[in-house]
Formats: C-alpha cells, sequence, structure tokens
C-alpha cells in the first residue's frame, strides 16, 4: 500500500473581515482530517478564525518562467491608473 | 535558464520559488539540509519527551508538553518544505532510518537530570535560534518562510529554559550543582551544534554563494557564545571553558579548542544514544502503521459510499 497521503495547501483568515492567506500544507487522508491537522499545526497561537484546505493537485499556477510574458500585457494600460489623468489646476477632492 | 542567470537572481536577492528552475547542486544541497534540519526536531522531542511525566509541577509540564508539540509542529513545516523540491515524505522518513540522512547529534546525548531541561531550551534552543535567525533570509522561499514561522515560535523555548536554569541555581546547593552540571555537559555539544569550522566545511562556499546559508558556521557560533556568556554569568554559572575571554580587540570573545574527534564519532553514529533514538523513531513509526492504514481505507470507504 503506498503510503504517500493526499497533500492539501492551507488558508487561514486572521480575522475576521480579512482575506485567507496560504500558510503551508499538510498530509491527510480525507477533508475532515485535512482540517483537523491545519488546526493543529498552524493554529497553535490563536492564528485564525477560519481555516481553508483544498487538495494541491487541485491548485493551478502561473510558470514562474514565463511571468513577464504572462504579466505583460497589463503593463501596456497605463491609462488604468488614476496618475495617468491631468486634472484642471485648483481641483480638489478627486 | 542557465546557471548564470540563477546566480543573477540570488545576487539581486530575489527569493527560488520550488517550481523555478535551479542547478541540480542547489537541489541537492536543499534536500539534505531542510530534511537534517527537520530530522533534529522530530528526534529532538525525545530527550525532552523523556521528562515530561516527571516534570516538577503542572506548571513545568503544561510547558514541556507545549514546546515538545511546537517541535513537532517545526518538524512538519519543515518536511512540507522539503518536499516541494520532489521527495516525499515518506523518501525522508526512510533516510532517517537508513542513516542516510543525519540529525544534529545534539539530540543524542541523554538528560539525566531536569536541570537538563533547562539547559536544552537555553543552549540548545539558543543555538538553534541564532541559526535559524539567520535562515529567514536564505534564498529559497517555502524554507525561508517556514524559518520565520519557526522564529516566532522558538523564543518562548529559549526563555523557559533560560527561566528554570535560573531557578535552579538560585535554588538550594544540590540544585545549582545540577543547573551547573548540566551546562557542562551541555555547553560543548552545543557550539558545536553550529558544525565543523569554516576550514574544515567543505560545503560552505556553495552555501554561501547561492544564499542557501547567510553566515557561515564559525560566525554563528562567535555570535551564540559572544550572547551567552553574560547570560551565564547573570545567574552565576560557570561556561566550562578556561579560555574563555573577552577579546578587545575583536570585540568578541575567544574560547576554547572543540573537541572534534567527540563530534565526528557522534555524528558516525557513536554517541550515547544514537541507536536509543533511531529506534525508538522506527518503533513510533511502525506502531503508528495500522493508524495510516485505518485512515486511507476509511477515506476510500466513504468516497465508495459518496459515489
Amino acid at each position: 500500500m503506498s503510503e504517500n497521503r493526499t497533500v492539501w495547501e492551507v488558508f487561514i483568515q486572521s480575522k475576521n473581515g480579512l482575506a485567507h492567506k496560504h500558510v503551508g500544507n499538510v498530509h491527510a487522508e480525507d477533508k475532515i482530517m485535512a482540517l483537523e491537522n491545519a488546526r493543529e499545526l498552524y493554529t497553535r497561537r490563536n492564528e485564525g478564525s477560519c481555516i481553508w484546505v483544498v487538495k494541491s493537485k487541485d491548485i493551478i499556477s502561473s510558470e514562474s518562467e514565463d511571468g513577464e510574458a504572462f504579466f505583460d500585457p497589463s503593463n501596456d494600460k497605463m491609462y488604468r491608473h488614476p496618475t495617468f489623468y491631468t486634472m484642471p489646476e485648483g481641483s480638489k477632492y478627486i | 535558464m542557465t546557471e548564470e542567470k540563477f546566480q543573477k537572481r540570488i545576487d539581486r536577492e530575489e527569493k527560488i520559488e520550488p517550481k523555478d528552475w535551479m542547478p541540480e547542486g542547489y537541489r541537492k544541497h536543499l534536500i539534505r539540509q531542510i530534511s537534517q534540519h527537520a530530522h533534529s526536531e522530530i528526534i529532538g522531542m525525545q530527550p525532552e519527551g523523556n521528562w515530561i511525566s516527571r516534570a516538577p509541577s503542572l506548571r513545568a509540564k503544561m510547558i514541556l508538553l507545549a514546546k515538545v508539540q511546537d517541535e513537532a509542529g517545526h518538524g512538519l513545516y519543515l518536511y512540507s518544505a522539503c518536499e516541494t523540491l520532489g521527495v516525499s515524505r515518506q523518501e525522508l522518513v526512510s533516510q532517517l532510518h537508513s542513516g542516510k540522512a543525519k540529525y544534529s547529534s545534539i539530540f543524542n546525548y541523554p538528560t539525566l537530570s531536569w536541570a537538563d531541561m533547562g539547559a536544552i531550551g537555553w543552549l540548545v534552543d539558543g543555538a538553534a535560534i541564532v541559526n535559524q535567525v539567520s535562515l529567514q533570509r536564505t534564498s529559497f522561499g517555502p524554507y525561508s518562510r517556514g524559518m520565520v514561522k519557526i522564529c516566532k515560535e522558538e523564543s518562548f523555548h529559549q526563555r523557559q529554559g533560560y527561566e528554570i536554569m535560573a531557578q535552579m541555581a538560585q535554588g538550594t546547593s544540590e540544585q545549582k550543582a545540577m543547573a551547573q552540571d548540566a551546562l557542562n555537559r551541555f555547553w560543548w555539544p552545543s557550539i558545536m551544534m553550529f558544525g565543523p569550522n569554516d576550514s574544515d566545511s567543505p560545503r560552505t562556499g556553495n552555501a554561501m554563494k547561492w544564499k542557501i546559508k547567510r553566515k557561515t558556521n564559525d560566525e554563528l557560533r562567535q555570535e551564540f557564545i559572544d550572547k551567552t556568556v553574560n547570560q551565564a554569568e547573570i545567574i552565576g554559572l560557570t561556561i566550562p571553558d578556561k579560555d574563555l575571554k573577552w577579546n578587545d580587540e575583536r570585540q568578541h570573545y575567544d574560547f576554547g579548542e572543540m573537541d572534534w574527534d567527540e563530534f565526528w564519532s557522534v555524528v558516525n553514529g557513536n554517541g550515547p544514544c544514537n541507536k536509543q533514538r533511531l529506534n525508538h523513531h522506527k518503533k513510533a513509526h511502525d506502531d503508528g502503521q495500522w493508524v495510516r492504514e485505518a485512515a486511507k481505507s476509511y477515506s476510500q470507504k466513504k468516497e465508495l459510499i459518496a459515489n
């Protein structure tokens, strides 16, 4: 029997209202065990108000090596940034 | 990507992530270093676990339990980081069992009295912290993030150890003698935790070039000694090194020769507890086999029912 268990990535919301943040992973056979292992491993000091676990193999990641080409299209659209625009002299609160 | 491009990324202080191109030597060095670090955390639970049932108070017992549990956690953070390099947990454990992977030699010394819990927290965790603080800046992303988490949790370990030493040093003459004895036994193995002198450490060059290590063994050792001398003085204990002396010119403490024959003999399996530590780990692993199998069967059965 293979001993390699499923790897689950763990995301923790440190406080109500904040986004969940990746903290690491755990090994577990099923989702309940994954959640319990994540609690034992990553929240021994009140680090969280909510935990997400998701199978590592279900995460799709962009390739870091072609990162430049992948993100390039956003570079030539400076008009998406507020500093692109010229405001009339003396205008306030905008 | 070529090795040259990789080195440029390192020189720019970029972090390397698991999917990035890296030289085979870099990957190998990391697997060896991180797995050794992980195994040390896990084996390191044993000398202290030995005293949980005999802790002198409920407070001491709760603290020791929490500390040992933290060490299990730290081992797991490190195994996770190591696995991102393409090696499985099972493979890592079997390398430990076969002796191919090492762990810190300090854990091959026995813990003979309660004062040893003090000495381990103060000196062994203290030395580990000096090393780990510098490793927070290591070039491999998952290792660096693991170190940040570990450092946050570890400082309680050192403080609880120093508190035990301070209390015993101010106790009865027998208690003070126990504290001094623990310091005598753990001092030299603790400063040897940083590894051989730089001149005898063939892998240091690459590790520094790739910024896996940020400081050399000797630099870290000096840092630890400089920090610790005063702490011993404050609680009235004597570091067992007659050559230990402040050097005004260097602005560091000078210290005596370490016994490298003993160091290598313990690394190579001949320390007082090498066999016991490994056998205990193997037995715990084997005894847990049915639990792993049961968990697997249970999840498979549930999946069948769900489908």
